[in-house]
């Protein structure tokens, strides 16, 4: 006998979770999906457009202009936090006192408030009263991120590096300990050179908490706000407008709804396909 | 290849050492022959794989000497010292070939390729690998991953001693006692000096022609498996060794015999005069404790209190004045039940003074 028992009282109990990701992602998703074929006006007018606004943000300099800017950005912050955050995590002592002390040095920016560290990063490289401000002035350097655009991404870069290179630290941190000790010692044993190891042994192993370490750290930089926000506030110029900042701009300044909500999901299409990608290949060639 | 001598080795872990308890190896005198299969058997904790890291230049002794031919190696890398050794987890370099990992010791030292390849060849072959050469060593079981460190070890020609920690542990029961004669086969074609620490008797007996067997940092017994099996040099190798291991019971010495509560045991063979006050035990190993008719000589009065039976044997306990006596009887022979008699064999019968042997 095979009766066919379906048992419908299951739905019951995923309910709870459909209805909590109904409201906060997909109800404010569709939203925005409504909002970016729509043109707005006042008194809550609204006139079907199609792909009109897709097509406006993608033709558009703009939108091209800060979105190089965004990659850009992403892909210095990416180069310099990965190699220097597996390059400290190997300079830090295995075990004892001063790996604990080591850590909670570094867990210390990843707890400061974002927009704290963008005020304090402001504060610290103003030319006329920042410690670094001031100091590079008086060394000779003309340094002024609030009016040239390269000390600007200089700035910008070193607090994303100063913020974020210990969340991959952490990371490799931990994966480097759960390496045991026997690959070390028949590492010895085989003559390996002390690059051997790194190349054979300790970078294999972290692959799995690298490929973590750079989708994390991918998706937040090119999410980024906060931080640029009060910085530079996308300034000099448009200079460090990135996506996120410009997008606001476009949104809430202008209030241009139609144009920000395909620019939105344009936005978020391109971070799943980067982070898609980037899975991808760090993944490739790994067993079942 | 190399004799390996070991002098007066002591090591503590801790930074000043006082008494014989701070040390984890507390005094070691062993001489190894060129070529020898070498077997360190201990329970855990016994200091067996300290010893080990010591003769590979893992660990620094306390105190000591190692030579190898004669040449103090005590302040010599494991590089230098020229070994090779077989980790109890399986150590392979995960994104290489099982090839390159075979060639990787010989490629690290800088063996032109062409040599690289023919060593390579002939290990795989030796270990039957040679099936999965091109194979990513990642995608292997355990067993074969063991293979490859096994391999890794036996690929260097020349290699003073390869050193086995517990190299089958994670290796399912039934490919154990393959590998295992593969291990000795391999030693057979190599003839390198082999040490293979283990806790379990089986693959050390197999494996070694002598054992070194190792309780609380102490070297009890080294010794071929007849030796550690006939002659127990301590109480401690009695029972360790052996399943199950030797009866061992109070005793005084008396008429040139023993006395256990009363009854005269004949030992066959005049000993030494143990130190007075030491506390002497007499120990019997079930395989030499027969059933014999009430009333014959040396018989002893004992009840049946139990019986297992393993399939081969059948082990029978019995309670002879107040102490358990277990007696091996082979398939096929009477088992006797209630009141019996029983005697023990003089020749295996041993007298211990605060553990270690009287002769």
């Amino acid at each position: 006998m095979s009766a066919r028992t379906t048992n419908q009282k299951a739905w019951f109990l995923v309910a709870p979770v459909v209805v909590l990701v109904a409201f906060n992602a997909i109800i404010p998703l569709m939203t925005v999906v409504n909002y970016s074929v729509q043109e707005t006006f006042g008194d809550n007018l609204f006139f079907f457009e199609g792909m009109k606004w897709f097509e406006e943000v993608l033709s558009s300099d703009r939108f091209h202009d800060s979105l190089l800017r965004q990659l850009q950005f992403t892909f210095i912050i990416l180069a310099i936090e990965v190699p220097l955050g597996v390059a400290i995590a190997l300079a830090m002592p295995p075990k004892g006192f001063w790996s604990s002390a080591c850590l909670v040095l570094m867990a210390m920016p990843l707890l400061i408030p974002w927009n704290v560290v963008g005020a304090m990063w402001n504060i610290f490289a103003l030319p006329d009263i920042g410690l670094l401000g001031k100091t590079l002035n008086t060394m000779g350097f003309d340094y002024n991120f609030t009016r040239q655009p390269v000390a600007a991404w200089v700035t910008l870069i070193a607090m994303d590096v100063w913020h974020w290179t210990s969340l991959v630290v952490l990371l490799s941190y931990a994966g480097l300990s759960a390496i045991p000790n026997d690959y070390y010692q028949a590492a010895r044993i085989d003559g390996a050179s002390s690059w051997a190891v790194f190349r054979y042994i300790q970078l294999p192993k972290l692959k799995r908490v690298l490929t973590i370490a750079v989708l994390l750290r991918f998706m937040d930089s090119f999410n980024i706000y906060t931080e640029p926000f009060v910085l530079t506030g996308g300034g000099p110029g448009n200079s460090t407008t990135l996506l996120s900042l410009d997008l606001v701009k476009i949104a809430l300044g202008q209030f241009d709804l139609g144009p920000a909500a395909a620019m939105s999901l344009i936005y978020f299409l391109i971070i799943l396909l980067f982070s898609w990608i980037f899975y991808t290949v760090m993944t490739r060639g790994e067993d079942n | 290849m190399a004799r390996i001598d070991l002098i007066g080795l002591r090591h503590s872990y801790l930074p000043n050492p006082t008494t014989d308890a701070d040390y984890a190896l507390k005094k070691v005198d062993l001489v190894w022959d060129d070529g020898g299969a070498y077997a360190l058997l201990g329970p855990s904790g016994c200091g067996k794989t300290t010893l080990l890291n010591i003769i590979s230049g893992l660990l620094a002794p306390s105190e000591g000497s190692i030579l190898f031919d004669g040449v103090e190696v005590k302040d010599k890398s494991p590089e230098e010292r020229q070994i090779a050794q077989v980790f109890q987890f399986p150590v392979v370099y995960d994104t290489m070939t099982v090839y390159d990992n075979l060639a990787f010791p010989l490629r690290n030292r800088g063996v032109p390729e062409k040599q690289v390849d023919a060593r390579v060849r002939a290990i795989a072959d030796m270990t039957d690998l040679t099936d999965m050469l091109k194979n990513k060593a990642a995608g292997l079981t355990a067993d074969g991953k063991q293979k490859i460190s096994l391999g890794r070890g036996l690929v260097r020609e020349d290699v003073n001693v390869v050193m086995f920690d517990e190299p089958l542990t994670v290796i399912d029961p039934h490919l154990k006692w393959k590998l295992r004669s593969k291990l000795k086969e391999l030693h057979q074609r190599i003839g390198t000096t082999m040490i293979y620490v283990t806790h379990d008797q089986t693959e050390a007996l197999t494996f070694a022609n002598k054992v070194v067997v190792i309780h609380e940092g102490w070297v009890v017994q080294q010794g071929t498996p007849v030796e550690l099996f006939e002659r127990p040099r301590h109480t401690f190798v009695g029972h360790f060794i052996g399943s199950p291991g030797m009866n061992l019971m109070p005793c005084e010495l008396a008429n040139g015999g023993a006395r256990v509560s009363g009854h005269h045991i004949d030992i066959g063979r005049s000993i030494s005069e143990p130190k007075a006050g030491a506390k002497l035990e007499l120990g019997v190993r079930p395989e030499f404790v027969t059933f014999v008719e009430p009333g014959s000589a040396n018989s002893l009065p004992a009840d049946v209190v139990s019986v297992s039976d393993t399939g081969r044997n059948s082990i029978v306990e019995t309670e002879f004045a107040g102490h358990k006596v277990r007696a091996l009887v082979p398939e096929g022979m009477p088992v006797p039940e209630g009141r019996t008699s029983i005697c023990f064999d003089p020749t295996y019968t041993q007298i211990y003074a605060d553990g270690w042997i009287v002769e």
